[in-house]
């Protein structure tokens, strides 16, 4: 309804020369050092394995239709959310927004030619591809049934699947991660363009800037700490396994050391993204900028220092829990200020309906619910009953699902005009959002009170009392389905047949919007000079917009 | 009774009270903060819903002392609830003195709870109402985790370590264990009952003769069955072991050449080391069952083999030491 509400669309061409039809053929794509078809490589990629992983989500929902499982053995359920865990942690979520996104926007959105360094770029996508191929090798001879977490010594030693191939291959994935967040830390520091000051950056940068620190400082040890289990798997060396003279609880100090601020690899850039979306379709200037970069850095640094808070039952000493509770209470006070600083945005605001705006309410929602159920488990008394149970399950596909996949999608649709040169259709992209919203929430909610109830996680059987509840989650995942369908359908349909963007269709005031769409190769004709704050719509002429004015009644007082 | 769609477990301990208390709280708190939130960007979304196509909203920065009390206000609410948090999980942790220790084994997939006494089961605990309640929990294999929703009670059962855990159950009834620590293949399947009793019946049950005073002597028949006695110990005495018929009182030849009477010690004995006096003519195959019976049970047991007396002695494989063959 608010399509004629928009900005009105003047007639607008494609390009003549963009950086997807400056060369052509096969090697110009495999052995290209442009940071967006980089990003294009990543985008296809991740979206291979987020179908994989999807695929086992789905036999999970439906196997989970009767208490004695409907579909496979114990086998093979426990191969599936495993499977399902380690394709969609490590090979979609943890690269998603940074390595598509953030790799095609960060030059554009800091006014530089390419990332610091294309080739590292370029070899961090072959070092993932490699790790993927080891990680479905393992999915094909035997899959792998540890669970995500790969806990020893049950990973080390008593598993009969694929465990090796599957560490080596996260092992050689963690390096894309380390070279992607090096990449960008870099770039970030030296290439931003004259008058790209550090509080000019848009705030999808100061994310990324937060999640690189995370990925250079964390990854390596999640890298060592599975080859520490694949080493003992195969040479029995006693590093975890107690029968050696090792410590199994040492394996878990290590993996969430890691694992724990990956949460945030996944959620900051999720973040980033709703803060670019946001101040665009309300047009305003995002309240509270310097709050808002400021809780991506805390969040970083305090996100390294809660680990152990997955670890309150394990018997770790009184002490040690109570330090953990309290430091998990902190890193909640950022997230609180990024998601009141979002609300405060609408206000006064000129907002549209718009559907990367209805994905940012979406993630503001789930995200919300995520997060406060985050209170619940970092709560002592209360995390001894519900950890390990469907409530976490919930939790965290609140906060990785509803928060960073809503993002990563909403994130897909803003830029989209972007990446392609052409708009999606409004009308069907509005109901794939609202699709994706109710099933989601169909689909998770009911785990909230099944985890409660005592259901616990990664059981193929449950106690009859607990099906009716599983039933309607599986009635939500379908719904859920068929919210990320559409979206892949008619994105890919609009990259021929959509409307021709424009540079800037929204209007956006960020650098990215300042050059064609799709950009050309070296992204900008001229190097950009920036003269403008953040998000300020009032003093840019060039938006288009009525200029200093305030259309929504006359301008009252002081606020 | 519970409803057909519950929102918590059965309370069936001292935990289970504090537990739901405190998810009232945080959940009240966080209900607030979610209908507040909720409620402002819903409003804001139609009320400032873009009337014109070339609108832009009003230039607000930010305001210092909201951040702060947006900072500060959840900060206090969330010490709140890491307090309250914290004095639960402290109660948790130091199990009072009196309590009643009840050994518990998890290896892949399966149970085993050895009490007090001795008294062993599998996939079951026995425990009764009232008392304070200490699990001593280890693992012969991989992590697993003991975990009683109506209790809100669990523990991580780690190889190499020993792990406690402790509850005071307040409700008689059957409640489900599970296994919560993801452990292979049949995770799922391992889990049980807890069953909570009247401290009597859990006396009586302890001693075996649950359902009041039972014949010794019929119970100490159903043992020698339930516990595979007889399989050796055929009545003919064609088996492994010498028929007990009319051993009680009679004199026993042993392997050593001396001779023993069969009297109560020397029964109780032969249950419990088996290898302490052994029967001439034959080897030394039977287990002990030190630990698996309860000391109600050996006297059932003596009772059942005193009955015995009068019945026939088998020419061979009695063990019974000839008339002649005394000093």
């Amino acid at each position: 309804m608010s399509d004629t509400l928009t900005a009105p669309l003047p007639g607008h061409k494609m390009p003549h020369e963009d950086y997807l039809n400056a060369t052509y053929g096969i090697r110009s794509w495999l052995l290209t050092t442009d940071h967006k078809r980089i990003a294009l490589l990543y985008l296809g990629s991740v979206t291979f394995f987020f179908f994989i992983g999807g695929l086992f989500a789905t036999m999970i929902r439906i196997h989970l239709l009767t208490p004695s499982g409907a579909l496979v053995t114990p086998e093979t359920y426990n191969k599936l959310f495993t499977m399902h865990g380690v394709a969609m942690v490590f090979f979609f979520l943890i690269p998603s927004i940074p390595s598509v996104l953030g790799n095609f926007l960060i030059p554009l959105m800091i006014g530089a030619k390419d990332l610091a360094f294309p080739k590292i770029n370029l070899l961090s996508w072959y070092i993932y591809i490699v790790g993927g191929c080891f990680v479905l090798y393992s999915f094909g001879t035997g899959g792998l049934d540890t669970g995500w977490t790969f806990y020893t010594p049950l990973s080390s030693v008593y598993s009969n699947s694929a465990v090796t191939p599957a560490v080596i291959g996260i092992f050689i994935n963690g390096f894309s991660s380390i070279l992607t967040g090096l990449n960008f830390i870099v770039t970030i520091h030296t290439m931003r363009a004259p008058g790209m000051t550090w509080f000019r950056l848009p705030l999808f940068v100061w994310a990324h800037y937060a999640t690189s620190l995370v990925m250079v400082l964390g990854t390596p040890v999640i890298a060592i700490t599975l080859l520490l289990a694949g080493l003992e798997r195969m040479f029995h060396l006693g590093f975890f396994n107690p029968a050696l003279g090792g410590d199994p609880i040492l394996f878990q100090h290590l993996f969430w050391f890691y694992s724990h601020p990956a949460v945030y690899i996944m959620i900051l850039p999720a973040m980033g993204v709703i803060s670019e979306i946001i101040p665009t379709f309300a047009r305003k200037p995002i309240f509270g900028y310097s709050f808002i970069a400021g809780s991506s850095i805390a969040i970083a640094v305090i996100g390294f220092l809660v680990w152990a808070h997955h670890m309150f039952v394990t018997g770790e000493s009184t002490y040690a829990a109570l330090t953990f509770s309290l430091l998990s209470y902190l890193v909640a006070i950022p997230s609180a200020v990024k998601v009141f600083n979002w609300t405060s945005t609408l206000y006064k605001g000129s907002i549209s309906w718009d559907t990367p705006m209805l994905y940012a309410f979406g993630f503001i929602g789930l995200f919300l619910i995520g997060g406060l159920t985050g209170l619940f488990l970092a709560c002592l008394g209360l995390d001894i009953h519900i950890h390990d149970t469907y409530f976490v399950v919930a939790h965290f596909h609140y906060i990785m699902v509803g928060g960073a996949v809503m993002g990563y999608v909403g994130g897909i649709h803003f830029w989209w005009p972007k990446i392609t040169g052409r708009l999606y259709p409004e009308a069907l992209s509005r109901a794939a959002a609202v699709t994706l919203f109710v099933g989601f929430n169909l689909t998770f909610f009911p785990q909230f009170i099944l985890g409660y109830l005592g259901m616990p996680r990664r059981y193929h059987t449950y106690p009859p009392e607990f099906q009716v509840l599983n039933v309607l989650s599986t009635a939500g995942a379908s719904i859920l389905a068929l919210g990320y369908l559409l979206p892949m359908l008619y994105l890919t349909w609009s990259m021929r047949y959509g409307k021709v963007a424009g540079q800037n269709p929204w209007p956006a005031t960020g650098l990215e919007w300042k050059t064609d769409s799709p950009p050309p190769t070296e992204n900008f004709h001229v190097t950009p000079e920036v003269t403008w704050e953040p998000y300020d719509f009032q003093n840019r002429p060039d938006l288009g917009l009525v200029a200093g004015a305030s259309p929504l009644a006359p301008a009252h007082g002081d606020d | 009774m519970q409803s057909q769609l519950p929102l918590y477990p059965e309370q069936a301990s001292n935990f289970a009270p504090q537990v739901d208390a405190l998810m009232m709280f945080i959940t009240a708190i966080c209900l607030f903060f979610a209908v507040a939130i909720t409620a402002a960007i819903v409003i804001f979304f139609f009320k400032f819903h873009r009337k014109q196509p070339d609108a832009v909203g009003i230039a607000i920065h930010g305001d210092s002392r909201l951040e702060a009390a947006w900072m500060i206000i959840p900060l206090i609410l969330a010490m709140a609830m890491f307090g309250w948090g914290a004095v639960v999980y402290v109660d948790y942790r130091h199990a009072p003195q009196d309590t009643l220790d009840v050994y518990v084994i998890g290896k892949q997939w399966m149970w085993k709870a050895q009490q007090p006494n001795g008294m062993r089961e599998i996939n079951e605990l026995h425990v009764p109402v009232g008392r304070n309640i200490r699990l001593i929990l280890a693992s012969e294999d991989v992590i697993h985790d003991f975990f009683v929703p109506a209790f809100r009670v669990k523990m991580d059962v780690v190889p190499g370590h020993y792990n406690t855990m402790w509850f005071r159950p307040t409700k008689p009834g059957r409640y489900h264990f599970f296994c919560s620590q993801y452990c292979g293949t049949n995770h799922a399947l391992m889990g049980g009952w807890v069953t909570v009793m009247e401290p009597s019946d859990y006396a009586a049950w302890l001693s075996g003769l649950s359902g009041g005073s039972v014949n010794p002597v019929v119970a100490g028949e159903k043992l020698f069955a339930d516990k595979a006695c007889a399989t050796c110990h055929v009545a003919d005495g064609t088996g492994r072991a010498p028929s007990l018929n009319g051993l009680f009182g009679a004199k026993v030849l042993l392997a050593d050449g001396s001779t023993v009477v069969a009297d109560e010690a020397y029964i109780r004995e032969s249950i419990l080391q088996p290898n302490a006096k052994i029967v001439a003519g034959y080897q030394p195959l039977m287990p002990t069952f030190q630990g698996q019976l309860t000391e109600e049970q050996i006297l059932a047991l003596i009772a059942y083999i005193k009955s015995l007396q009068s019945l026939p002695v088998p020419a061979k494989g009695a063990g019974i030491a000839p008339t002649t063959g005394k000093k």
